[in-house]
């Protein structure tokens, strides 16, 4: 990922004020930090790197040193309006779980991660390498991406789950993609909540 | 990360002693008539009074938390590491407060003190002391120093309990609390090794019931074994095989009961100097603060709603390898927290020592606590209460 997060303003643009937030590997804290600013949001961030806790400090939000991998067991059903997991889910073992997790725990989700079926990394892979490139900065052999997707293999996964898609926005450096998102998107966020709602 | 500052000290300090003379009423249901609490200050109070952070002690330790004595050089405070110009808990912005509790041996009123009814040393007759009673008698030294609302109460261990207990008791006394490898509540497995520290001493010979004083006498074997017991369980099963292993001292096994191993004589090192300085019956009390504390008792187990007039913004800190308040004790009081929709941060350190983590400087640990303070400065520095 380079620059500002493309999908940062998407998110934001998703929660509404005053809403309680729960941001899984929150990283620095700027995405709470940039919601509490904008939107009055009441935040508390999870992350495991010790060297960024003391930088979500500084950003003034709650920080909680957790494990995402072990499940939300601290926290109480229905406790948060939205569950955020931005590039997270791809590096993440238990994807399976976090998503059941985090609508157990908040009354929606918003997720974003690589579209592994962006165009160049079809590419790259026919023409026999892993796609290294601006989504995928890392090689095979030191990449935390473990569970990659496609846009089409992430709506599969919901349907079976039982996870209501509420909204989806596909981008590429930054710009809305329309027409053929999974082809020509290379970021995903999805909005969604429990599938009996 | 941080730019390392250079580690200052807050030079030669001076204890200083504040005496109360209306009765504080104890939870033991007695009262204690006047008493006298010793503390120490370092950096100074601003102008609006706002910059206060008190430091509550745990076990062992007393007011002196940072700085030196000049005429002992070598005592050094017991938090130095954190406390001092330029430190995570940085004296040149914040004024800070160490207090001996009620109850103490380091100067402040306790069994060793004399009992102006009898003209004698309290001994067995002083109460049994909670850490509700010793936020209650910090809550006055406060007053006493013209501090209306502390910046923060930090503390680690028990010390931990008193900043978070200042939560309940003061809630409007206090903007941040520094819950430091704490548990909301000991385990029947913290009683136990306090049980064991206790029954040491109580049934050292030298101990008489208490009134040690009046013969003359310290049960100096019962202290040296309730110290080796505690300082087993501050210590991490890694941290000490890392320390002493099997080391023998002479290199060889002498099939006899002096100290061969290097972790004997180590325990017997640490409970012999102990046992020279600290007072038993303050021993005794303090492991019974220690077992009585639990706060969520009256609300049938429930802490969060033990904490819910709770207002202060809370950085607890855990460290992964302290097996005497795990991390999950220290979630318990996080998910207490979350429940009543409070500010929290939550520091998990990875650090190998065991309990002992809090007291020692490890990077990450003294980061965290370094940006927490300066977010504190922040807002004292913006009038943000």
């Amino acid at each position: 990922m380079k620059g500002p997060r493309a999908d940062f303003a998407v998110i934001a643009g998703r929660i509404g004020r005053q809403a309680k937030v729960l941001d899984l590997g929150c990283g620095d804290g700027s995405l709470l930090r940039h919601l509490r600013e904008s939107l009055g949001v009441r935040g508390y961030g999870i992350e495991i790197d010790d060297a960024k806790i003391p930088a979500c400090v500084r950003n003034g939000i709650n920080v909680l040193q957790m494990d995402l991998e072990s499940g939300l067991s601290g926290f109480d059903p229905g406790s948060f309006d939205y569950v955020v997991l931005s590039l997270t889910l791809q590096a993440m073992k238990n994807s399976e779980h976090i998503l059941s997790e985090m609508l157990r725990v908040g009354r929606e989700g918003i997720v974003s991660f690589p579209n592994f079926g962006y165009w160049r990394n079809r590419i790259q892979l026919a023409l026999g390498r892993m796609p290294v490139n601006g989504e995928f900065p890392y090689h095979w052999y030191d990449t935390p991406n473990i569970h990659l997707c496609t846009l089409t293999d992430f709506e599969a996964f919901c349907a079976a789950q039982r996870i209501r898609i509420l909204e989806r926005v596909v981008l590429h450096e930054g710009r809305e993609v329309t027409a053929l998102p999974n082809l020509r998107g290379s970021l995903a966020v999805y909005r969604f909540g429990s599938g009996n709602g | 990360m941080d730019t390392p500052t250079p580690a200052r000290s807050v030079g030669a300090v001076t204890p200083q002693r504040a005496t109360f003379s209306e009765p504080l009423q104890l939870r033991c249901g007695r009262s204690i008539a006047g008493y006298e609490l010793v503390y120490e200050t370092y950096g100074s109070l601003n102008a609006d009074r706002s910059n206060a952070i008190l430091v509550c002690h745990a076990l062992n330790a007393s007011h002196h938390v940072a700085g030196f004595y000049a005429n002992d050089p070598d005592n050094v405070g017991w938090w130095d590491n954190i406390i001092g110009p330029g430190k995570p808990v940085d004296t040149d912005r914040f004024f800070v407060i160490g207090v001996n509790n009620l109850g103490g041996c380091f100067g402040s009123t306790g069994p060793m003190s004399i009992d102006p009814a009898t003209g004698r040393p309290y001994g067995a007759s002083f109460p049994l002391v909670t850490v509700e009673d010793w936020v209650a008698a910090q809550a006055r030294l406060a007053d006493h120093l013209g501090i209306e609302r502390f910046a923060a109460v930090m503390g680690g261990s028990l010390g931990a309990m008193q900043s978070l207990s200042w939560t309940r008791q003061f809630p409007d006394r206090l903007g941040h609390a520094l819950v430091i490898a704490c548990a909301p509540n000991l385990s029947a497995q913290n009683i136990a090794f306090n049980e064991v520290a206790r029954q040491a001493i109580l049934t050292d010979p030298e101990f008489h019931g208490g009134d040690y004083y009046a013969h003359g006498a310290t049960p100096v074997r019962g202290l040296r074994v309730a110290r080796m017991v505690g300082h087993i369980t501050y210590l991490s099963d890694d941290a000490m095989a890392s320390k002493f292993g099997r080391q023998l001292r002479n290199g060889s096994i002498g099939y006899g009961f002096e100290p061969e191993f290097q972790i004997e004589s180590y325990l017997r090192y640490q409970g012999g100097k102990f046992a020279e300085y600290f007072d038993a019956n303050t021993y005794l009390r303090i492991t019974k603060a220690l077992d009585y504390f639990d706060p969520a008792f009256e609300s049938g187990g429930d802490l969060a709603k033990a904490l819910a007039t709770a207002r202060a913004a809370f950085l607890v800190v855990s460290f992964t390898t302290d097996w005497r308040f795990a991390p999950e004790r220290s979630r318990e009081i996080v998910q207490a927290l979350l429940r009543n929709q409070l500010d929290v941060t939550y520091g998990e350190i990875d650090a190998p020592h065991g309990h002992d983590a809090f007291l020692l400087d490890d990077p990450r640990y003294h980061a965290l606590v370094r940006a927490y303070l300066e977010r504190i400065d922040a807002e004292v520095a913006g009038g943000v209460r």
